[in-house]
């Protein structure tokens, strides 16, 4: 049984490729059970995958399918399609599920992909093996790694910041001041990561409007914000004005409403909307377009550490797959090896039977039980540490031709 | 034999500690390791401490020493419960270096030693259980404390590396920490009620007036962070709470 993975991804296949081929979850579901044998589909926004197991004719099989997929796009598809077996193979969906193949590397939305295109797919006994340990590699990366920690934006790492205060944003409250770019940005940044935007506040009135439509929030004038500050958790700036919309006297005045609740402040415009002076009370944390900048840029250099680090996580796990899936290639020869020794066993013991009490019958399976159990363990042991090498099928083959195992098998 | 165990004890302590300050770097290896630290290391206290209960005809942990032995299982017990998941490894940082040099301290004082014990009796023995076991908590809460205050000075001041030397997240720093200390007052009150029952007129002491005095201050943390003080001025009053456990409160009990 053989692994065949054949896909395209972001990497090589235009976007009018990609969505030709993309397929929703009960889409892949149906095209897997479809198919002869094991079977998985990854569809996402950035790829299409097939994993097939079978004993032949796979990867034509893949290819086919996914030109058939490509339809009129068929012609483009040839330069885009890559194929990948076995080892290679693996070792691909380990890093697909660590998110290091990803358009921006480490992010997590794609093991929850991975996890789904699994439970969706039809996986036998080595598929299932395969996902699994890819999921956990998924896990292990994020679990042990900074890499999906590290925001490579302005917007993301004010989110990220949020979550370093309040933990989770859900049910969160944020005030956006501005009806711009870089507000509506962090503004659904912070959204994605659960939190609810409950004002929008601009000069007019009516972009505000639009900009609080599409966050589902109330639109305000700027003036007005002053009171909201004792309600929301996260305030977010980023208008034209000249000078400052919010003051150490206003935030001060909504301080004993909040009963100590901390408050974090974004401010994004140049030049700046909030006081600098806000960051010295107390449970205020406000950091201007400076303070986030740098900090992107050390969690960018950190990035570079923590990709590497994942990588070698991912490799350490593909070894550890590859190791399994020798082992595989010398199972027959150890079960064989086994049932041999368990036949002599039963016809030796047939043959001393009738000389035997019950109790010395017991006592001698036992014994000889025992012996056969030692006398095997380390040549078992030893050819699934040669499987892994790259003498494990000689030595399966050596242990064949020593014990005449299958030699009657073949004479019949 | 059994005593010999604070040996294995003590070293994965230290090197829980000492993975903890490499955890800093970033998640990964040091983190795994300073966990495997904490949990080995209690492992072979609680045997310790079997050892010891089987060993002794009495409450085996009557002495000062004895008793920090005993506080410090209990503290490193209480953070195995949660503080070795990703989110508060860091806490190690505040816990582990504390928990190795107390247990030292437990040694050098013959508190790890198999011996008769004292005949206090099953009531005195619960209630100092009882007693210890609060006070790890608030121990713990203290460090949560400690990290609240070191947290939020990393924010205030816009450190560069926040985002990549991640700690919990304030909020829940403070709402864990105010957790842990009603836990623990409600142990310690406890533990109070039970030692009242073999209190006799003119058994009143210093110790005693201070655990009261250290029950008042927790619980004055606990009224006036429910009407505001949360944040930064609920860690600096746990952390003056601590004071009295940590310096008053030994001084009372066994000069």
């Amino acid at each position: 049984m053989k692994l065949t993975l054949a896909g395209v991804s972001h990497h090589k296949a235009p976007i009018e490729l990609r969505e030709r081929v993309a397929l929703d979850l009960d889409a892949c579901r149906a095209l897997a059970a479809g198919l002869d044998g094991e079977a998985v589909v990854l569809s996402t926004c950035n790829r299409t995958e097939l994993y097939l197991v079978q004993d032949e004719h796979a990867e034509e099989l893949a290819v086919e399918t996914l030109a058939d997929l490509a339809g009129e796009r068929r012609d483009d598809l040839a330069a885009a399609l890559y194929r990948l077996r076995d080892e290679a193979a693996a070792l691909h969906l380990f890093r697909v599920a660590a998110g290091l193949d990803s358009l921006v590397p480490g992010e997590g939305e794609i093991l929850g992909q991975v996890r789904s295109a699994f439970e969706a797919g039809s996986p036998g006994p080595f598929l299932d093996k395969l996902f699994r340990q890819a999921l956990h590699v998924g896990r292990r990366v994020r679990l042990e790694t900074a890499i999906n920690e590290s925001p490579a934006s302005v917007p993301s790492a004010a989110a990220a910041l949020a979550q370093q205060v309040f933990d989770d944003l859900s049910g969160r409250r944020v005030l956006v001041l501005g009806a711009g770019k870089m507000s509506g940005a962090t503004a659904r940044n912070l959204v994605s990561r659960g939190a609810d935007v409950a004002v929008v506040a601009n000069r007019t009135l009516t972009h505000g409007e639009d900009l609080a439509r599409s966050l589902g929030a109330g639109a305000l004038a700027l003036d007005a914000v002053a009171v909201e500050l004792e309600q929301v958790d996260v305030v977010v700036s980023a208008t034209s004005a000249s000078g400052h919309v919010l003051g150490r006297d206003d935030v001060a005045a909504a301080l004993k409403a909040r009963k100590g609740r901390p408050l974090l402040l974004v401010d994004l415009a140049v030049p700046r909307d909030l006081d600098p002076a806000i960051n010295d009370l107390d449970g205020c944390f406000l950091y201007d377009v400076d303070d986030l900048e740098a900090v992107v840029a050390e969690t960018l250099s950190g990035r570079r550490g923590e990709a590497a680090r994942a990588e070698r996580l991912v490799a350490e796990e593909a070894d550890r797959f590859r190791e399994w899936q020798a082992a595989l290639d010398v199972v027959p020869t150890i079960a064989s090896l086994r049932a041999l020794a368990e036949e002599i066993r039963d016809s030796e013991l047939a043959r001393a039977g009738g000389r035997l009490s019950e109790r010395e019958r017991r006592h001698v399976e036992s014994v000889t039980s025992q012996i056969l159990a030692k006398l095997l363990h380390l040549p078992t042991i030893r050819m699934k540490e040669a499987a892994a090498a790259a003498d494990g099928v000689v030595y399966a083959d050596v242990v064949r031709h020593l014990f005449g195992l299958g030699e009657e098998e073949r004479r019949r | 034999m059994a005593e010999f165990l604070v040996v294995p004890a003590l070293l994965a302590y230290g090197e829980a500690a000492f993975a903890y300050a490499g955890e800093l770097r970033g998640p990964g290896l040091a983190g795994r390791l300073a966990t495997w630290g904490v949990r080995l290391g209690w492992l072979a206290q609680t045997a310790l401490l079997v050892g010891q209960g089987v060993s002794a005809e009495g409450f085996p942990w009557g002495t000062w020493a004895g008793a920090l032995n005993l506080f410090v299982w209990l503290v490193v017990g209480a953070y195995l419960i949660w503080g070795c998941t990703p989110r508060f490894r860091l806490l190690g940082l505040t816990v582990m270096p504390v928990a190795a040099a107390l247990l030292a301290l437990a040694w050098a004082g013959g508190g790890t030693a198999l011996d008769e014990g004292d005949r206090s009796g099953v009531v005195l023995a619960a209630h100092a259980v009882l007693m210890l076991a609060g006070f790890a908590g608030l121990t713990l809460a203290a460090g949560m404390a400690a990290l609240y205050l070191w947290q939020e000075r990393r924010l205030k001041r816009h450190e560069r590396r926040v985002l990549r030397v991640r700690m919990p997240p304030l909020e829940a720093l403070d709402r864990l920490a105010a957790r842990t200390v009603l836990g623990s007052l409600v142990v310690l009150t406890v533990g109070i009620g039970v030692g009242a029952a073999s209190f006799e007129r003119g058994d009143f002491d210093a110790a005693m007036a201070v655990t009261f005095l250290i029950l008042a201050t927790y619980a004055g943390l606990l009224v006036v962070r429910h009407e505001g003080w949360r944040g930064r001025r609920a860690a600096l009053l746990n952390l003056a709470g601590f004071a009295l456990v940590a310096v008053v409160l030994p001084i009372t009990h066994f000069a």
